[in-house]
């Protein structure tokens, strides 16, 4: 089955800086996959590359199997995104928002999958209410909201639960994670939460320098490098990544 | 091109009209101004002019005219300028959205709004001052075409300089109906301006509307040909608006400006 979204030896250079640097993984129908690493080591730029908005020095991406350089608009109808440095416009409302982009992403009957998204983020209180009155955290579920309303094949998730309270958050990961169980959509997660990347995702990337530097199952993979916890890991990855490669 | 995602940046544009009177009390405020000033003018004008001489249908349609140029060029630039505003960009061009598209959207959205300016000030020009559009006879309608191409031309060239310059450029923007009238012959015979200007009238569409709208009005002849020139010149540049916006665009997309608008520069 082909993965609903495939990267490969995908590099952004700036001058003489590679801020990513041959990057190369999968993402397949029904998996979360996160990618972590400290700030600066290449996640967002990675994401901006698949939402098109970034356009790589070289390497390639497919989203659905079509590739985003040569059929851009096919393939980002297949995608979509939050993040919490991308709010909706604060100067309309909840039901405005979800309708101007429920027909940029061409949603066949629109008026019923808003209400559908409307009562699973809870927002249905909120239709009539500007997104920049709302606090960070209903913010966040407008924007996720404002995500699935393609009922996307690739889910690209930039810290999607980092201004959400605790229950909240969980609420979240869980509708997620049903999402992800009932479309078969693959997600790209990134976090710096290392508990809930460990009740969450599948898998596992460690970005350091541009560069994937581990891989794999984010239970496992602490003890497999000698690490406690995923934080552990985190940490290590930020602060010798040199010591990392070498084991 | 999907008409939806078209309709998708006009409804997003209708929705904040309908919402906010600091954005629909300026599409009929500023031209009622302008044409009560200068119908006012061009009537104190006409008292102290030789008898028989009537500034009404060269001054104040001059006026008129121009007024719908500078709301077509602004109705393209305020919907661009919404999205910069707003910091939207990420999520507009992360959609499956078309440039084409877009700027479908900007265009469509600058008709609705330009038409509401237009039909207020004929409204106004016409039941205070006595201006008649048909002193203009048939020819009012490509003076209008002419002066609507290149409105959304200027627009469309307008919102390249802020996205290729960043959010303050838009203080650019404004002055540029401003920079253009005096090489346009708004008000006076392209022939009034030293020859250097001159060469600048006629790469100007508006130019060849403002001399044939005094043509018809003075009963000389109006030269169909410069009309049609003027309509081709327009096109032309709305070709060439277009061609550099997805020239920035592309840009920005290279450079990861889109992403980091905010920043101005990622330099």
């Amino acid at each position: 089955m082909r993965p609903v979204l495939s990267v490969s030896s995908l590099r952004k250079q700036y001058g003489d800086f590679a801020a990513v640097n041959g990057v190369s993984f999968e993402v397949h129908r029904s998996e979360i996959v996160g990618l972590l690493g400290p700030n600066g080591a290449g996640k967002t730029t990675t994401i901006n590359m698949i939402l098109g908005v970034l356009e790589p020095t070289s390497g390639a991406i497919a989203i659905d199997g079509i590739d985003i350089s040569a059929h851009r608009s096919r393939a980002l109808a297949r995608a979509n995104f939050a993040a919490v440095y991308a709010p909706l416009p604060g100067n309309l409302t909840v039901y405005q928002n979800l309708r101007v982009f429920g027909l940029l992403y061409c949603v066949k009957d629109l008026a019923s999958r808003i209400e559908s998204l409307l009562e699973q983020f809870d927002l249905a209180r909120f239709r009539d209410t500007k997104c920049g009155v709302l606090s960070s955290g209903e913010q966040t579920r407008v924007c996720l909201a404002k995500a699935m309303l393609n009922r996307p094949r690739a889910l690209l998730l930039d810290e999607p639960t980092a201004s959400l309270d605790p229950a909240t958050a969980r609420d979240i990961r869980a509708g997620i994670r049903d999402l992800v169980a009932c479309h078969e959509c693959g997600i790209l997660w990134t976090s710096h939460n290392m508990y809930e990347v460990e009740e969450i995702c599948d898998r596992v990337l460690f970005l350091s320098h541009g560069q994937i530097l581990l891989e794999g199952n984010p239970k496992t993979l602490p003890r497999e490098h000698n690490k406690n916890t995923l934080e552990d890991l985190f940490v290590a990855v930020a602060r010798e990544p040199l010591t990392l490669e070498r084991a | 091109m999907r008409i939806r995602r078209i309709a998708a940046i006009v409804l997003r544009q209708f929705y904040l009209l309908r919402s906010s009177p600091a954005r629909f009390i300026p599409l009929f405020a500023w031209v009622t101004i302008d044409i009560i000033l200068w119908g006012f003018i061009t009537r104190y004008l006409n008292s102290v002019a030789a008898s028989g001489v009537n500034f009404l249908p060269t001054l104040l349609g001059a006026v008129l005219l121009w007024d719908f140029l500078v709301r077509v060029m602004q109705g393209v630039t305020i919907a661009f300028f919404e999205d910069v505003w707003s910091r939207n960009f990420l999520n507009i061009f992360a959609s499956p959205l078309l440039i084409a598209e877009y700027l479908g959207g900007l265009v469509l959205s600058s008709i609705a709004t330009s038409a509401v300016g237009l039909v207020v000030m004929l409204v106004l020009a016409s039941a205070i001052f006595g201006l008649s559009l048909l002193s203009y006879g048939v020819l009012f309608a490509p003076f209008l075409l002419v002066l609507f191409l290149f409105g959304i031309a200027l627009g469309i060239c307008s919102a390249a300089i802020v996205l290729r310059l960043g959010p303050a450029a838009e203080w650019f923007i404004w002055p540029i109906p401003a920079l253009i009238s005096p090489f346009a012959g708004v008000f006076y015979p392209v022939s009034t301006l030293p020859r250097w200007m001159q060469y600048v009238s006629r790469a100007l569409p508006p130019s060849y509307v403002f001399e044939g709208l005094r043509g018809v009005v003075h009963g000389g002849a109006v030269s169909i040909t410069a009309l049609w020139l003027s309509a081709a010149l327009a096109a032309g540049y709305i070709g060439v608006a277009c061609w550099l916006f997805t020239s920035v665009y592309r840009r920005a997309v290279r450079t990861g400006l889109i992403a980091r608008y905010s920043a101005e520069s990622v330099s």
